[in-house]
């Protein structure tokens, strides 16, 4: 990190400071159009670490995985179970997260295992009958043990707290209020980070060539040496263990979780981010999560006034149009730009032209 | 010549393999010995292909051995066959496309190497200097290949005769001990197969084994040691390029004759 700041030339560090500054002042920015903003931008950035983390999967390494939401909920689930009245238990977040990571790491084992022989179509399916099955676990695990509650959820879920610290409450520090979803904001920015600078450093990594090589031509990479069982493993172990943190955090901020939030749809919706954006390129994805995790809630709030401006009155129920639009939208930008927004190759040619340059 | 030139590399011992009902290869027998050039060359069907496939671990063999530096091989998968030694190409290219020709050759540097996820996070100073060596490494092999100048290119974009180099160039890029090309000339002009057989002398030179299967006779009896001749999956000939081409057996394989 510190030679990558170094290297940049002043131009380059006004622009990251300028960035920066928004990303700092933004939180304030949007709780001024209500508190509401604030939750959505949370939940963006919790959507981009679930597309960060299935890029490992489907974007470098190729793996169609429409389960991906399994993972999400196992992080959830654990961190609700460990940190709710349900079960008495009220450990920290920082034992619980790592737990939810390991847990989801090993559900992403059990589900790799039986589909490395599967490609494409087929591996899709028995992605998405693993999503399924998981969630029906956690709609049926109530009996005749109360494990996950069932589909009544898990309720008065701990939020973070370091000492008499508390993320879900709001503080005021030199005058400004510091909401719940503010506090937690910075800290999903600081993981993102993180969760970025871990996904850069993996795809430029030996073991981030061998991903993308499988991709490419499975029968040539195995006859260039790679031990693609093994890797295609680590990619599904991976991935699932960012959605095994995001799933926690999830827990967390949002205090309540039921299987209703780990229904299929959501699992499309991520590949759908990654696939927009540009699969296998981390800044395409990331562009793909904010895009389809702020585009909905955006035409939520203007389709109605719109409509009200235009015609006097809502001619088409605001529910049904805002999707309407956006699956319009989707349609388009697929058949247009068909490789995503902002895709990995050309991106790939140009920054290793850059790099080479800079030697 | 140099005097280990008569010690076995690599034997297969009445090698056999079937595809339900047809047998693709049958009882075959050859030893490759270290730094030759060893041509495999046979009609179109003849079953070449299928035995590199045994031979590099794409295909589990029905019957008999192979031995590789005096061990019985039974691996299971290709990339431990890449390990022990024995790397290839593919007849029709099959490089990692949307990589760079740079990668493609780092990739090849996967099996040598060790450094995993942990190391990769971090950055250890290991991880580094190891991925500094596997930069330097595939330099040099891009070089030795002649694709240097496109490096930075996608593999997809490189032309045809300089994707066939750089299949090469990844497949030595795993330090093997037999390098197995599967009709490198194939779709080459005469140029490109003048610098393939260059490149494929130069090569041996540097100590390595070659087997080589080709359609093109006249490269074959140009650079080959030995050659094997196959047939309806069976070895018909096995000697120097002089003795294989006056074989009576051979000829009628390839030409047809109706004298008997």
């Amino acid at each position: 990190m510190a030679n990558f700041i170094t290297s940049l030339d002043k131009k380059n560090k006004l622009g990251l400071a300028l960035i920066a500054v928004a990303l700092i002042v933004l939180p304030f920015v949007l709780a001024s159009a209500g508190t509401a903003w604030v939750r959505i931008l949370n939940f963006a950035i919790l959507y981009v670490f679930l597309a960060l983390g299935l890029n490992i999967v489907v974007g470098f390494a190729g793996l169609l995985d429409l389960g991906y939401i399994a993972f999400y909920a196992v992080g959830a689930y654990v961190y609700a179970l460990l940190a709710s009245p349900h079960f008495g238990l009220h450990l920290p977040f920082w034992v619980i997260i790592p737990i939810g990571a390991a847990v989801a790491c090993v559900a992403g084992m059990v589900l790799g295992a039986p589909t490395l022989k599967l490609r494409g179509d087929y591996l899709a399916i028995v992605t998405l009958g693993f999503g399924e099955i998981v969630r029906v676990f956690m709609n049926n695990l109530s009996n005749p043990i109360n494990v996950t509650n069932g589909p009544k959820g898990i309720t008065l879920i701990d939020s973070f707290k370091i000492g008499s610290f508390d993320l879900g409450k709001s503080d005021v520090f030199g005058g400004l209020i510091f909401s719940g979803p503010i506090k937690y904001y910075y800290l999903l920015l600081i993981v993102l980070l993180a969760v970025i600078v871990i996904n850069k450093r993996l795809q430029d990594s030996r073991i981030g060539r061998a991903w993308v090589a499988i991709r490419e031509d499975e029968v040539a990479a195995k006859a260039a040496g790679i031990n693609t069982r093994n890797i295609k493993l680590l990619a599904f172990a991976m991935g699932a263990s960012f959605g095994g943190i995001a799933g926690g955090m999830f827990a967390a901020i949002q205090g309540f979780v039921s299987p209703e939030s780990f229904v299929l749809t959501e699992s499309t919706m991520i590949l759908a981010m990654v696939v927009l954006g540009g699969m296998g390129n981390i800044w395409g994805v990331i562009a793909g999560a904010l895009l389809l995790s702020f585009v909905p809630e955006l035409l939520r709030y203007t389709v109605q006034p719109v409509q009200e401006a235009l015609f006097g009155h809502a001619i088409i129920e605001p529910e049904v149009l805002r999707m309407l639009i956006f699956g319009i939208a989707l349609v388009l930008t697929m058949r247009f730009m068909p490789a995503g927004l902002w895709p990995e190759a050309r991106h790939r040619r140009e920054m290793e032209a850059k790099r080479e340059g800079k030697k | 010549m140099s005097a280990t030139i008569n010690e076995v590399l690599m034997e297969a011992r009445g090698v056999g393999k079937r595809f339900g009902g047809v047998q693709a290869l049958k009882d075959v027998s050859l030893t490759i010995r270290r730094n030759e050039i060893y041509g495999l060359i046979g009609p179109n069907g003849a079953g070449k292909t299928t035995f590199f496939n045994v031979l590099t671990g794409l295909y589990q063999r029905d019957d008999g051995d192979v031995l590789f530096e005096g061990n019985v091989l039974n691996l299971t998968s290709p990339h431990e066959v890449a390990r022990v030694g024995i790397a290839r190409t593919f007849q029709n290219i099959r490089l990692f496309g949307n990589m760079t020709a740079m990668e493609n050759v780092m990739v090849g540097r996967h099996v040598r190497t060790h450094q995993n996820v942990i190391g990769a996070i971090f950055r250890t100073k290991a991880e580094r200097a190891e991925e500094a060596a596997i930069r330097r490494r595939a330099e040099e092999l891009l070089h030795y290949v002649g694709v240097a100048d496109r490096a930075q290119d996608l593999a997809k974009n490189l032309s045809y005769g300089d994707q066939r180099r750089l299949e090469i160039a990844r497949a030595l890029a795993t330090d093997p001990k037999l390098l197995a090309l599967d009709e490198p000339a194939a779709g080459m002009n005469a140029t490109e197969t003048a610098g393939l057989r260059t490149l494929i002398e130069g090569v041996r030179a540097d100590g390595l084994t070659v087997l080589l299967i080709e359609h093109d006779v006249k490269l074959v009896m140009g650079l080959c040691d030995r050659v094997a001749v196959l047939d309806y999956g069976q070895k018909i000939a096995e000697d120097v390029p002089a003795v294989v081409r006056a074989n009576p057996k051979v000829i009628e394989a390839y030409i047809g004759t109706s004298t008997h």
